[in-house]
């Protein structure tokens, strides 16, 4: 047990050391959700109208903006798992005395965590969203953030487990997220959207993400009935059931020997 | 059967990929504190024997032990005992030397104060200590093998393998490696098993096992196998080996073999040999005379020189493959 836990650290550490070196990366990470925010939310903030007193459509795409980046941040880090095994570093850690199931926790988790930096800095724009938070509902919303970041890194670790090439890991992981993407009710609530995709968008973890997020944003206004599906705590049972799941996989997928 | 004090015993080693029969039936044993040695051309099955013995690979038929610990049913007490040098680089290169040693102390549970000890020493050993705090991906390829060399004897492995672990280097710095494998197994007395096919290199070994196609084909002491060629080698050089072959048949008895460049011959009187056979015939460009060495010993087994087998071109295409996604990362 105590090897399971110190190989999860050593493996999360590798993964948070490598990305502080990496400038690009975080400059990238500051300006794509600054992208999203505006253009998303200005282009769309004339055309989508709710006759909903104190509604402003802003607001409501910028829980939605955080998904998006926490969802492409968290899944597109499980890549690293397949650099591992074509540049070989994958191999000192299977060759050595610890279970092998401790490297999809670590890498899921290292995941999580640099998906969660992305997610802050777009706490510190909310200003420019037009929404105000106290210290307890960015205290609430990290910990949100980093519930949805595990369950989407867990599908990306269960991928990267399973694929040998960047080619396939590519190739799976850009056929999952954009639907996951587009029916995280981002950019529209559930109760909106067509009879058909509402089933589609309750498989969707992000959906549940989102839901949690804006649960926290509108947690004393009067819209809240409007934009949230269910409360804040069915969402993140939802999540933890979901990333549970992943990850148990993903684990399972690391122990196997050829 | 199997007894404690060998530090490897395998028996009736087998691993098929679908039809394919990588390694077919080995068997040997390693003593301990024995330097023993893989030795055959690429795709010999070198490899796969190595993925076997340190739990990476399942065999399909056959067993084995490490250090006492089977490897298919006691995985995690074989790797515990063994250190593992791969074939292809394994280090981290966004890290520096320091963080790669470190995060194999926690992979294997070196206490901290321990680590510390013994990662000096060993980068020390390997003369890396002024490196330690540069990324690894500012280091030559030599660099970086002396450095997995040291790390993977931090956990003070019963076990050490080294699957090839000269290939791809320029020939100084694989001189030097040998010198540190020397020096690591006479200061620490760990048990060594090595691959390689360089022939030269294998001479370092107590013990050779010579592998070809999956199989064993000899396995003696460096000194034993090379008894087996029988005398002394002389290799001609000439524009028409065919011709120089059947004038030597028929005039003298003696089977010739050749590659690409010579052609050889064993005789136990080499000296005398050579005018005889210069003057008998016509066209003979240049001669050489030597003791046999292991080189010599494969051809015979096999009739095969290591060189003609490939070797020399997947290297080079290893070496680009390494280059270019080094690159690419
Ligand atoms: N994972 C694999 N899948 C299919 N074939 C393999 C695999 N690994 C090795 N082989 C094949 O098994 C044979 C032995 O390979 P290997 O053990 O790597 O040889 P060596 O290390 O002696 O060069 C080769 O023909 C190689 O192509
Ligand atoms: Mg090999």
């Amino acid at each position: 047990m105590q090897a399971f836990f110190a190989t999860v650290y050593i493996i999360w550490l590798r993964d948070v050391k490598r990305f502080t070196r990496e400038g690009t990366r975080i400059l990238a990470m500051l300006g794509q959700p600054l992208l999203y925010l505006l253009i998303m939310g200005q282009g769309l903030r004339s055309a989508f109208k709710m006759n909903i007193p104190g509604f402003d459509y802003l607001g409501f795409v910028y829980p939605g903006v955080i998904g998006m980046s926490v969802l492409f941040t968290a899944i597109f880090s499980s890549v690293s798992i397949i650099w591992d095994k074509q540049f070989g570093f994958l191999k000192e850690v299977l060759v050595a005395p610890v279970p092998r199931a401790s490297i999809a926790m670590g890498k899921a988790l290292g995941g999580s965590t640099t998906a969660c930096i992305q997610g802050a800095i777009l706490l510190i724009l909310a200003p420019l969203a037009g929404v105000s938070l106290g210290l307890g509902q960015i205290i609430a919303l990290a910990g949100l953030m980093f519930t949805m970041a595990f369950a989407v890194a867990s599908i990306g670790t269960l991928v990267a487990a399973r694929m040998e090439t960047m080619e396939g890991f590519h190739l799976i992981t850009n056929f999952l997220t954009l639907p996951m993407f587009l029916l995280s009710g981002a950019f529209f609530p559930l109760n909106t959207a067509p009879a058909w995709m509402q089933p589609l968008m309750r498989i969707d973890p992000v959906f549940y993400g989102v839901d949690a997020l804006r649960n926290v944003i509108y947690a004393d206004s009067p819209v809240r009935p409007y934009v949230v599906a269910q409360t804040v705590t069915v969402d993140v049972i939802i999540l933890l059931a979901f990333s549970f799941v992943m990850i148990g996989l993903g684990m399972l997928s690391f122990s196997r020997t050829e | 059967m199997f007894r404690m004090t060998n530090a490897i015993e395998a028996l009736t080693l087998t691993r098929n990929f679908k039809d394919l029969v990588a390694v077919n039936g080995v068997s040997f044993t390693v003593g301990t504190g024995e330097i023993f040695g893989f030795l055959g051309p690429n795709g010999a099955g070198k490899t796969t024997t190595i993925k076997i013995l340190a739990t990476l690979l399942r065999p399909t038929s056959g067993r084995a032990t490490v250090s006492g610990y089977d490897v298919v049913r006691q995985a995690p007490s074989v790797r515990r005992a063994i250190g593992m040098v791969f074939q292809d680089q394994s280090l981290d290169d966004r890290l520096t030397a320091e963080e790669n040693m470190l995060f194999h102390c926690v992979l294997y549970g070196v206490p901290r104060q321990d680590a510390l000890i013994r990662m000096e020493e060993l980068l020390d050993l390997v003369g890396l200590s002024i490196r330690r705090k540069d990324l690894v991906r500012t280091f030559s390829g030599g660099m970086k093998r002396r450095l997995e060399l040291a790390r993977g004897l931090l956990h003070r492995p019963a076990v050490l393998f080294l699957d090839e672990p000269t290939l791809g280097l320029d020939p100084q710095t694989r001189s030097h490696i040998w010198d540190y494998i020397r020096t690591l197994h006479h200061e620490l007395g760990t048990t060594v098993f090595l691959t390689t096919h360089y022939m030269e290199e294998a001479e370092v070994c107590d013990r050779i096992g010579i592998i070809d196609h999956g199989r064993i084909i000899a396995l003696d002491t460096p000194s034993g196998l090379k008894r087996l060629v029988g005398g002394d080698v002389v290799m001609a050089k000439t524009a028409d080996k065919e011709a120089l072959l059947t004038a030597a048949r028929e005039r003298f008895g003696l089977p010739g073999k050749l590659d690409d460049e010579m052609v050889y011959f064993e005789t136990q009187r080499g000296e005398s040999f050579i005018p005889e056979l210069i003057k008998a015939v016509p066209g003979i460009l240049e001669v050489r005379l030597r003791q046999p060495t292991l080189e010599d010993v494969f051809l015979k087994l096999t009739g095969r020189a290591i060189r003609d087998t490939g070797g020399g071109i997947l290297d080079a295409m290893r070496v680009r493959r390494t280059v270019h996604q080094r690159r690419r990362q």
